[in-house]
């Protein structure tokens, strides 16, 4: 009887469970099914190689994707190592005080900011106060302070995650803290920090809000030629066919999905790889 | 004492209020080892660990009184701690190697002092896992994980990364006491050849590993040094009633 009921509960609470993670599941694997059917079809050289024609209606969505890349390129340049290195600090160096904790707090805050905000903040600041103006540079910079809380947020759990007799036995050969940092603990933090510099690489390359008043342009005749260019990007461009411009065919709307979606699913998955590539390694 | 390479004298420890080290005032001889033995939580640790200030990262200890190390206070104004440290090395209880080959594991010192020469680090390299008494053991092995070597090994190892930057003192807290007994016999028979070039201080829980291997012992009790004497005194006639409870197994 008691044995019955325990069974029982263990059957319902198992289910619950399965149908939550199923509720996340199926979502996911809904949308990139819709987008591979429909977009897979779109997908040629001309589509990814070449410049869009017939006011976007045809050819390729080539500048988007170089935009995207460097995008991504300047907002990693920018904050891998901003955020590595204010992690170091405030893991290695900092004083448990009121500062750090502050610090700590505005870190946590930051990353829940919405991302429109962030796009707000670069118009104001790089746009407008450093007169970067509209520009790639503009867009790199507010999508790497957007991404800087979760460098900085991987990047002290793979500090914390390096065994702490590393450091000691370091210490106890003579080394200052900074050859230590470098040389025992640095190395093995490695694996994690990249985790996190790649994750970061998928959202920037997702998002719209940062980049719409910094730097994204409707429609470029020429690929950019300098940090002070416009540049058209793939989430804004996919954003703009989908809602201004009528009668597109549809399988370049799901072509260009197909792209973003497979660049940042590939971005998640070699981050996965990475991980647990060197945690096979033991220590 | 004539020849002492370390003065300690009137030297407290404290971690927060608890005071750990009381008083203590002991003279370590060159050349020698020196033993040190007690029940557990009496202070051996820490104060192994004060004579090369590795105590100095934990938040809120303090030290007072002073540490002569070759006439120089070690606790001074201006001392240069990695210095220090170069010069009184330190092994683990647990064998702690980096992930990394043998060979980069002995030459980790070397390799931040930013020397360079290939032929110098491989000298070294050798001569300091030749006086480990591992080198017939690795020497075909250099470049594997650290992590595949035995126990014993590892904890050689670990002495071996220590030699390596030519201190003149070594630390070992309780470096045999992972081990099994060959392991163990093995460490105690390179600490007698090690006592020819270094100076060694020994915490060991183990009373007849502390009579074979220490020249002299000091017994420590609740943080405070209660007896110091020449290892055969201490283990047949020694002067306090506690050194001879505790050394004959009533108590610890
Ligand atoms: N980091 C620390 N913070 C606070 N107290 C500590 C710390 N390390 C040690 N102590 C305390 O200091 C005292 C001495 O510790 P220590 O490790 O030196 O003892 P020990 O003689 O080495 O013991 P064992 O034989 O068990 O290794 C103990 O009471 C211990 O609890
Ligand atoms: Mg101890």
């Amino acid at each position: 009887m008691t044995n019955l009921t325990v069974n029982l509960k263990e059957k319902i609470g198992f289910g619950a469970l399965f149908l939550a993670t199923m509720a996340v599941v199926v979502p996911v694997l809904c949308i990139i099914w819709l987008i591979v059917t429909r977009g897979w079809s779109a997908i040629s050289w001309e589509f990814l190689f070449t410049m869009p024609r017939d006011g976007m209606r045809a050819g390729g969505i080539f500048p988007a994707i170089v935009g995207t890349f460097y995008l991504v390129l300047g907002s990693v340049a920018f904050s891998l190592p901003v955020g590595v290195m204010a992690a170091i600090y405030l893991n290695e160096y900092a004083k448990d005080n009121f500062l750090t904790r502050m610090i700590n707090l505005a870190i946590i805050n930051l990353s829940g900011v919405s991302s429109v905000v962030y796009g707000l903040f670069g118009l104001s600041l790089f746009v407008v106060f450093f007169r970067f103006g509209v520009s790639i540079i503009s867009g790199s910079l507010t999508l790497g302070i957007m991404t800087l809380p979760v460098i900085i947020t991987t990047t002290r759990e793979a500090l914390r995650a390096v065994p702490k007799p590393f450091r000691e036995v370091s210490f106890s050969l003579g080394t200052t803290r900074w050859q230590t940092i470098r040389h025992a603990v640095l190395p093995f933090a490695l694996p994690g920090i990249l985790t996190g510099a790649i994750l970061s690489i998928g959202r920037a390359a997702g998002e719209t809000a940062p980049i719409l008043f910094t730097v994204a342009a409707f429609y470029l005749p020429n690929l950019p030629n300098s940090p002070f260019d416009q540049a058209m990007a793939l989430p804004y461009h996919l954003y703009i066919i989908s809602t201004q411009i009528p009668n597109i065919r549809l399988d370049y709307r799901y072509g260009t999905a197909l792209v973003l979606v497979g660049f940042v699913l590939i971005m998640n998955i070699s981050a996965i790889v990475v991980r647990s590539k060197f945690r096979k390694k033991r220590w | 004492m004539k020849n002492a390479k370390i003065n300690v004298s009137k030297f407290n420890f404290y971690y927060g209020d608890s005071r750990v080290l009381k008083d203590i005032t002991i003279d370590i001889p060159e050349n020698r080892v020196t033993g040190i033995i007690g029940p557990s939580g009496c202070g051996k640790s820490t104060f192994l660990r004060s004579l090369n200030r590795m105590n100095d990262v934990i938040l809120g200890s303090r030290a007072e009184g002073s540490v002569m190390l070759d006439g120089r206070d070690i606790y001074g104004r201006d001392v240069d701690v990695a210095g220090l440290r170069r010069k009184v090395g330190m092994v683990f209880q647990k064998s702690n190697p980096f992930p990394k080959s043998v060979f980069e594991n002995v030459a980790y010192g070397l390799r931040i002092d930013g020397i360079k020469d290939k032929y110098f680090i491989e000298e070294r390299v050798e001569r300091s896992l030749r006086d480990a008494a591992l080198w017939s053991e690795v020497k075909d092995r250099l470049r594997d994980n650290a992590f595949e070597l035995s126990g014993g090994q590892q904890q050689r190892l670990c002495i071996a990364r220590a030699l390596a930057i030519e201190p003149e003192i070594l630390l070992m807290d309780e470096p045999a006491s992972a081990l099994d007994p060959t392991a163990t016999l093995k460490i105690e028979e390179l600490i007698q050849e090690l006592k020819k070039k270094y100076t060694i201080i020994i915490v060991t829980h183990n009373m007849q590993q502390a009579a074979r291997v220490s020249d002299l012992t000091a017994f420590f009790m609740l943080g405070e040094l209660v007896e110091y004497d020449i290892t055969s005194i201490i283990f047949t006639k020694p002067s306090k009633k506690l050194t001879e409870d505790y050394i004959t197994g009533r108590f610890g």
